[in-house]
């Protein structure tokens, strides 16, 4: 599993903070052919959730017109330390996550 | 009858424009990275949003990972990659006296395995390939390109120079007629660059992965309906030697972004 998360490490109780995170993934649509023709399966994330502390603070439905290695930006208010857990859903119930720790003073 | 001298004259002056395709002067030398989005920019300089960092870290893992016969991983004969590979993509394609003729960084790569690591070759254009080449090439993000000048390239060089000034295709283009002769202008939606190697192996957004100066090559022979040369080929070696010594001096960006 292959992510890359940007959460700063430390924030100021109050300040609105920008988090990114991208995943590998090809997102293939099942409508490409591959060597001699052969389709290349579906392989679609549909659903991405951000949660912090245990409660969810961002989700995001994806559809097979996003292009491969989906980034995604989004920003929330810092109100306490803790640890957010991102979290992307394959269409097949597969589920791959990472997470990411932040300081607030 | 009138039109004919007239078009003998614009057939001389399309010769003489042909023929005038000169080198870019090298204040005017501009890296793909230059021509591209601000947003496509950022995307590239932070190693957090750019996709291509997905690739260096597998290779960073492969490196670490024993493999073969031999039972060696790459860091049991060259250590840390960040002292022993910085600058070393820089210096490619290379002299292989073994060969007898130069080596690109993949098969530099390719060849280390199945000789050191008595390992089964990794195919041109895999992602392990891709991966090491981009870990390999990572360690030399913003040194100069420098070309060695060894004289047994010389010849190759050469002959790489004249591929990029020789018409192809049906469509009759050189790599000269558009990229020294028309950079800046656009060819459909897209803005014709220099082909400056400088950010390979360089994730492009049309190809949704990572990819080799190679691919790039062939695609470009494709579009001008030419019959693209194998991976690996000694032409293709041949052109990335000429188009090393033309960016020797900007900058290495690996991994690159580009649309």
């Amino acid at each position: 599993m292959r992510t890359l998360i940007n959460v700063p490490k430390t924030a100021n109780k109050g300040e609105i903070v920008e988090i990114r995170a991208m995943i590998a993934h090809p997102m293939e649509t099942g409508y490409r052919t591959g060597e001699n023709g052969v389709p290349i399966p579906r392989r679609i994330i549909h659903r991405f959730t951000c949660s912090f502390a245990g409660r969810e603070i961002f989700a995001a439905d994806l559809f097979p017109a996003m292009s491969a290695n989906p980034f995604l930006a989004f920003t929330t208010i810092a109100t306490q330390s803790g640890s957010f857990t991102f979290t992307w859903t394959d269409e097949d119930g597969t589920t791959q996550s990472a997470a990411a720790e932040i300081t607030v003073t | 009858m009138r039109g004919r001298p007239w078009a003998l004259l614009l057939l001389a002056a399309v010769l003489a424009a042909a023929a005038a395709a000169a080198d870019i002067p090298e204040a005017d030398r501009r890296s793909g990275y230059e021509l591209m989005s601000p947003e496509l920019r950022a995307m590239q300089d932070d190693e957090l949003s750019n996709p291509g960092m997905f690739s260096v870290l597998d290779g960073e893992r492969l490196w670490q990972e024993p493999g073969g016969a031999a039972g060696t991983a790459c860091a049991g004969c060259h250590g840390d990659a960040e002292e022993s590979m910085r600058g070393v993509a820089a210096r490619y394609p290379a002299f292989d006296a073994a060969l007898g003729r130069p080596i690109d960084l993949a098969g530099r790569i390719s060849q280390c395995r199945t000789e050191r690591q008595e390992a089964e070759p990794l195919p041109r254009e895999s992602e392990a390939l891709l991966a090491l080449s981009a870990f390999v090439a990572h360690q030399s993000r913003g040194l100069p390109i420098d070309p060695p000048d060894d004289p047994r390239l010389q010849p190759f060089r050469a002959r790489g120079a004249e591929l990029y000034q020789t018409p192809i295709g049906q469509l009759d283009l050189a790599c000269a007629s558009c990229h020294d002769d028309n950079w800046g202008r656009r060819l459909g939606g897209s803005t014709i660059p220099q082909a400056h190697p400088t950010g390979y192996p360089l994730y492009r957004l049309e190809w949704q992965a990572l990819g080799s100066l190679q691919r790039r090559l062939r695609n470009c022979m494709i579009g001008v309906r030419a019959t693209p040369f194998d991976f690996g080929a000694p032409e293709l070696i041949e052109l990335e030697l000429h188009l090393m010594a033309r960016a020797a001096g900007m900058a290495m960006e690996t991994p690159a972004i580009r649309p």
